[in-house]
């Protein structure tokens, strides 16, 4: 029992009961085989702007970074799909699971290689001279943004570009009377296993400690012997990586790229980050899964109010949690 | 080997527009006690930054055991052997105890003996092994922060003002630490504003006063004479009793 008490006393139980009270009080005004659609639909949804998210969550937590170019590596991630789909046309049409998993992994990989290459180039060229100073930050990340999209027109082309799920991994199925895209329930699990991952790094290795203590002091953490710089350069990498694996997954929930992909869930990515706590990765998954289930109930609901509604959603846990529901200590 | 294992010499450090040190000559030996004194502002904590490579020199020289550190990054001095408490404590709130401890480990594990002789320091440390950091007492942190600085061998601590804000029976307690790391040779430089902190750890001392360093010596001698301290630090040592 002591243990236990250890483990649940500084948990935070109001933030935590957000999510299900959220999920809860849209039951009401609809029937159980379509809450559970619009849930499990929200939580995928949540699940790939988590990924996008917790990339920057994790520059912003760590390296106080805050970077619109984040959407622009989100949009490499979604043509690196395309580029995937096109190599692989045979992989694509096969209807078994080996070809459509293996054709998502060649794309998740190629996205974690490219966009780990291209962020890493980004921080030497661009992020490292702007440290501390959060309005050159988003001055010339914005202005690599630009620059980005322009790129990415020379090199795609400016007309969206259709992109196809892997044949396994279209159409739905119905559990409890509840149709289910089963592309969904892919980005649910691949969610699950990065966020678990995730976790796992920061929680369980030494590297995640330093990470976590940087968060809350990096200079302490340099005058106990670590090399922050490098974990800056590590983590900022990993984000843009985290990036592109949100690209690959919305690229293909989309099935149509455009260069504008990326930087338009920017302004979802930023909600997520302020509802959750600005750094926080906890809070930027309950806050993702927060926005899909909004996005959707209220599509459901209210299509008018659709649009506004996770800006809505951030006012009203703002004026509850004017840090967000899991904010970050910092030093 | 020389006794000497820390020195400045004629070290400035601006920050920003502002001129802190003003040519700092500072030498600390090798196992003793060093008391870095001084009124507020006086440039005693911007020293110790200034040492771990925290603000950079503008000019002048430090060298530990020989070696000339002006110039390396914080992690390096660290990784030479440098401990540092800073007058925050630099805890990880967040954290457990045992994760503070293990963030100050070479490897992340930590050498068994050292680790009870570290919880003989400080007891209370053992209790709240699993607990998060942030939950401590405020003298409990401090120890803490000691513990971290001492749970591997160091071959200097650097320590800014330890005592601020405790409670006298938490002072005692420090003191007695202190006096047992300093019976086991470590070589601490210790920033203090608590004069009766100073006189009970203290084998030399060192007075600043507007970012230069206007006296040093024994701190016996400093603490025989009470003019001296009323003219250097403006003591009224009865009041410190």
């Amino acid at each position: 029992m002591k243990f236990l008490r250890g483990r649940f006393e500084n948990v935070d139980w109001p933030a935590c009961a957000v999510l299900p009270v959220f999920m809860l009080a849209a039951l009401p005004f609809m029937n159980v085989p379509t809450w559970l659609t619009l849930t499990i639909a929200g939580a995928a949804m949540g699940m790939m702007l988590f990924l996008m998210a917790s990339g920057l969550s994790l520059i912003f937590g760590l390296m106080d970074v805050i970077t619109f170019a984040h959407g622009a590596f989100i949009s490499l991630g979604a043509y690196l799909a395309v580029e995937v789909a096109r190599a692989l046309p045979g992989l694509i049409a096969d209807p078994s699971w080996s070809a459509a998993l293996l054709v998502l992994a060649a794309a998740l990989a190629l996205a974690i290689v490219v966009t780990g290459a291209v962020g890493w180039l980004f921080e030497a060229v661009i992020i490292r001279r702007v440290y501390g100073s959060h309005l050159r930050q988003i001055l010339i990340t914005v202005g690599g943004l630009i620059v980005a999209q322009e790129l990415i027109i020379v090199f795609w082309g400016a007309n969206p570009i259709p992109l196809q799920k892997p044949a396994a991994m279209r159409g739905s199925i119905v559990i409890a009377g509840a149709a289910i895209e089963v592309y969904r329930l892919v980005a649910v699990a691949l969610g699950l296993v990065i966020c678990i991952a995730l976790q796992f790094v920061l929680a369980r290795t030494r590297l995640g400690l330093v990470v976590r203590a940087g968060v809350e002091n990096i200079e302490m953490v340099e005058a106990l012997g670590f090399r922050v710089r490098r974990l800056f350069v590590g983590v900022f990498v990993a984000g843009t990586a985290l990036a592109g694996v949100g690209g690959v997954m919305w690229g293909f929930y989309q099935g149509l790229v455009t260069p504008a992909i990326g930087p338009e869930m920017m302004i979802l990515v930023f909600i997520i980050l302020i509802i959750g706590g600005m750094g926080s990765i906890g809070g930027s998954l309950v806050a993702a899964i927060l926005v899909g289930l909004m996005t959707n109930y209220s599509g459901f609901l209210a299509p008018k109010l659709a649009l506004g509604s996770n800006i809505l959603l951030m006012v009203a846990v703002l004026l509850w949690r004017p840090r967000g529901l899991f904010p970050l200590v910092k030093s | 080997m020389s006794d000497i294992l820390l020195s400045l010499s004629g070290v400035h450090t601006h920050i920003g527009s502002y001129h802190i040190l003003h040519g700092v000559d500072l030498s600390v030996r090798r196992g003793k006690v060093t008391m870095l004194l001084g009124r507020n502002g006086a440039g005693k904590t911007t020293t110790l930054r200034t040492i771990m490579g925290l603000w950079r020199a503008s000019a002048g020289a430090i060298a530990l055991d020989g070696r000339a550190i002006t110039d390396a990054a914080t992690p390096d001095i660290a990784r030479m052997g440098v401990a540092y408490v800073p007058e925050t404590m630099g805890i990880f709130s967040q954290l457990t105890v045992r994760e503070n401890m293990t963030l100050a480990t070479a490897n992340g594990r930590f050498d068994e003996t050292r680790l009870e002789e570290t919880f003989g320091f400080f007891p209370v440390l053992k209790t709240k092994w699993n607990d998060r950091a942030g939950l401590l007492s405020g003298g409990q942190k401090q120890m803490l922060a000691i513990a971290r600085a001492i749970i591997e061998r160091r071959r200097l601590l650097v320590v800014d003002e330890p005592t601020k804000g405790l409670a006298p029976a938490i002072i005692d307690h420090l003191i007695e630490a202190m006096n047992r790391l300093k019976q086991a040779q470590t070589t601490i430089l210790l920033v203090e504003q608590n004069f009766h902190m100073a006189r009970s750890v203290g084998d030399d001392v060192a007075v600043m006063d507007d970012g230069v360093i206007v006296h040093r010596g024994a701190m016996a001698d400093l603490a025989a004479d009470e003019a001296l301290q009323q003219r250097l630090l403006g003591l009224n040592l009865a009041s410190h009793q």
